[in-house]
């Protein structure tokens, strides 16, 4: 099945005074999905949405959005863009009403058709009650949905969230991710960054893993934990300093596919568990390490990450990859 | 044309709703510290001011062109203060990640910040106009007053949102206006004329903008329009370079600022 790519990125590249914040980035979104650049702070994530909504201008490569070049035709990829950015990007001192009656004019909008949209998304965002009180008495979770009414006031083709859920309660966030899916079924592209696994396990069709500034892989959250090949055997061990004879101990053995020490004991990416669990118990009796734990799992995309980046999402990343 | 004008509209009136939702700035932003300038310090050194030296009727109207023009400078360099909040908070990249023209928020900013120095100079003068300081060249010599407050406003605007798209932190922004103000205000012909100021003061102050102002607005308050005449032929000039070096880098600032 051909789809239609609504954003194609190519060898994008972004440096300030020198220091790189995004190096080598290209990726395709295709149109209707909802796709995630998954990362830490400071990954790169904002800079490279910031070019895509043409706040940022790339030091090197282009972006498209639906064919039109995030540089060269800039004021014609702002009419079909929506933004909802990281921050409560909002005015204490406007009404909710007020702000997007501002977008509107910005939008030049018709006076008829601007009232109407607005209606329609103080309902979807159920601000109808409050939009008509200072900005600066709303709740966090509330500001937050203004901050999507103004996203979507342009009716975009593709919707731009920089971390929608950050800091949000658990309610806020299953309610952000209903909103995100509902747009999806009405034909919206979005992209969005995250540094939640859950976030991007859950809702994106596809996602990107990006890390100091470059992209480790691509896919979707199915195909990316498939890709690992293999599930993983945790071991807690009572004396963490058996781990590494363990570790060199297993490391050839044939149905063993990757060996990591963690914190308290072992990773094991193994073929099957029916063939490695019994080797992992027998080497680990031979040595005479005491598991105090033994944890099973399908791959998670906190593996994921880690297989990519060598490192789980909340760690800071070391020097210069 | 007709979405520019849309634009700048609504964003102008953003700026306008702000400041009367905000009750108590909008009272301070009427009656001005500025007042308090002419008021107490022109009633206070009546007598310690030589009418000699001021070649005025009395202290209070010598006064009330510095005063004008100190609102200005008050104003302008206070002007990019919003848009350095819009920064902080992430408005700004709202309003850019729409269509609208790339000058349009600026443009707006100069135009709120003209009209309320307008309305505050037109405020001081009648409150001057209540102790007795009539100005010589009538209501034309006003408008005249008016548009050169506003051609050093433009100027002294751009270099406010230019420090407002350059700092790192909002502390920084207001630590350099407090410095640039007071010593401004000295080294100029506000208080004291320049033919009264010691050597190395009078020299200073001959390179400050508002000195070449406050001797245009002076004259049209004071004496006549040929007198004036001059004066304002030369602050023409001098805010013309003035305005098209700050707009130059206020420019450049905007620009770097955007990535």
């Amino acid at each position: 099945m051909d789809r239609a790519v609504a954003i194609d990125v190519s060898h994008l590249s972004k440096s300030y005074d020198g220091h790189p914040a995004v190096t080598d980035v290209s990726f395709q979104v295709y149109a209707g999905e909802i796709f995630g650049l998954l990362g830490p702070n400071g990954a790169g994530k904002s800079t490279i949405l910031r070019t895509l909504i043409t706040l940022l201008s790339p030091t090197s490569g282009h972006a498209t959005i639906f064919g039109l070049d995030s540089l060269g035709d800039a004021d014609r990829v702002r009419q079909v863009i929506g933004y909802v950015p990281q921050e409560r990007a909002i005015d204490r001192f406007l009404t909710g009403r007020e702000h997007l009656e501002l977008l509107a004019a910005l939008y030049h909008l018709p006076k008829e058709e601007a009232r109407r949209r607005i209606a329609e998304l103080l309902k979807l965002v159920e601000l109808e009650t409050h939009a008509d009180r200072p900005a600066k008495t709303y709740s966090g979770g509330m500001k937050r949905k203004l901050d999507i009414a103004c996203g979507l006031l342009p009716d975009p083709k593709v919707l731009f969230l920089d971390e929608p859920t950050l800091g949000l309660d658990v309610q806020s966030r299953l309610k952000i991710w209903d909103y995100v899916r509902l747009l999806k079924t009405r034909g919206m592209t979005v992209v969005m960054t995250t540094n939640y696994l859950d976030e991007a396990d859950q809702l994106c069709d596809r996602l990107a893993i990006i890390d100091s500034g470059r992209i480790k892989t691509i896919g979707s959250p199915v195909e990316l934990k498939v890709g690992l090949g293999g599930d993983i055997v945790s071991l807690t061990l009572k004396e963490s300093d058996t781990a590494r004879s363990l570790e060199s101990a297993l490391k050839g053995q044939p149905a063993i596919k990757a060996v990591r020490t963690t914190a308290k004991g072992l990773d094991i990416r193994v073929e099957s568990p029916e063939k490695a669990l019994p080797a992992i118990l027998e080497t680990a009796n031979r040595l005479g390490c005491s598991v105090e734990f033994i944890q099973y799992n399908r791959p998670r995309l906190d593996d994921v990450f880690i297989a990519h980046t060598g490192r789980r999402i909340e760690e800071p990343a070391g020097d210069a990859p | 044309m007709m979405q520019y004008w849309q634009e700048i509209n609504a964003l102008t009136m953003r700026w306008v709703r702000r400041l009367s939702r905000e009750k108590f700035s909008m009272l301070f932003t009427l009656v001005q510290p500025m007042l308090f300038w002419l008021i107490f310090f022109g009633n206070l050194f009546q007598r310690a001011a030589d009418t000699q030296v001021t070649q005025a009727p009395n202290y209070i109207s010598f006064l009330a062109a510095g005063v004008v023009v100190m609102t200005v400078l008050n104003n302008g360099l206070a002007g990019g203060v919003d848009l350095l909040f819009d920064k902080e908070n992430g408005f700004l990249e709202r309003l850019m990640s729409t269509p609208i023209h790339r000058t349009s928020v600026i443009l707006s900013r100069f135009i709120f910040v003209m009209t309320i120095t307008s309305l505050q100079v037109l405020v001081i003068l009648g409150v001057a106009f209540l102790f007795g300081v009539h100005p010589a060249t009538g209501l034309l010599g006003i408008a005249a007053i008016l548009l050169i407050g506003m051609m050093f406003g433009v100027g002294l605007t751009a270099i406010s949102m230019a420090m407002a798209f350059s700092v790192k932190s909002h502390g920084d922004f207001f630590s350099v206006l407090g410095f640039l103000s007071l010593p401004m205000i000295f080294l100029s012909s506000a208080l004291v004329p320049l033919s009264a100021m010691p050597g190395w003061m009078s020299v200073l102050a001959k390179f400050n903008p508002m000195t070449w102002a406050i001797d245009a607005v002076r004259p049209l308050i004071l004496s006549s329009w040929s007198e004036a005449l001059p004066h304002v032929a030369m602050v023409a000039i001098v805010m013309i370079v003035f305005d098209g070096l700050c707009l130059y880098g206020g420019a450049k600032a905007f620009r770097r600022a955007m990535g």
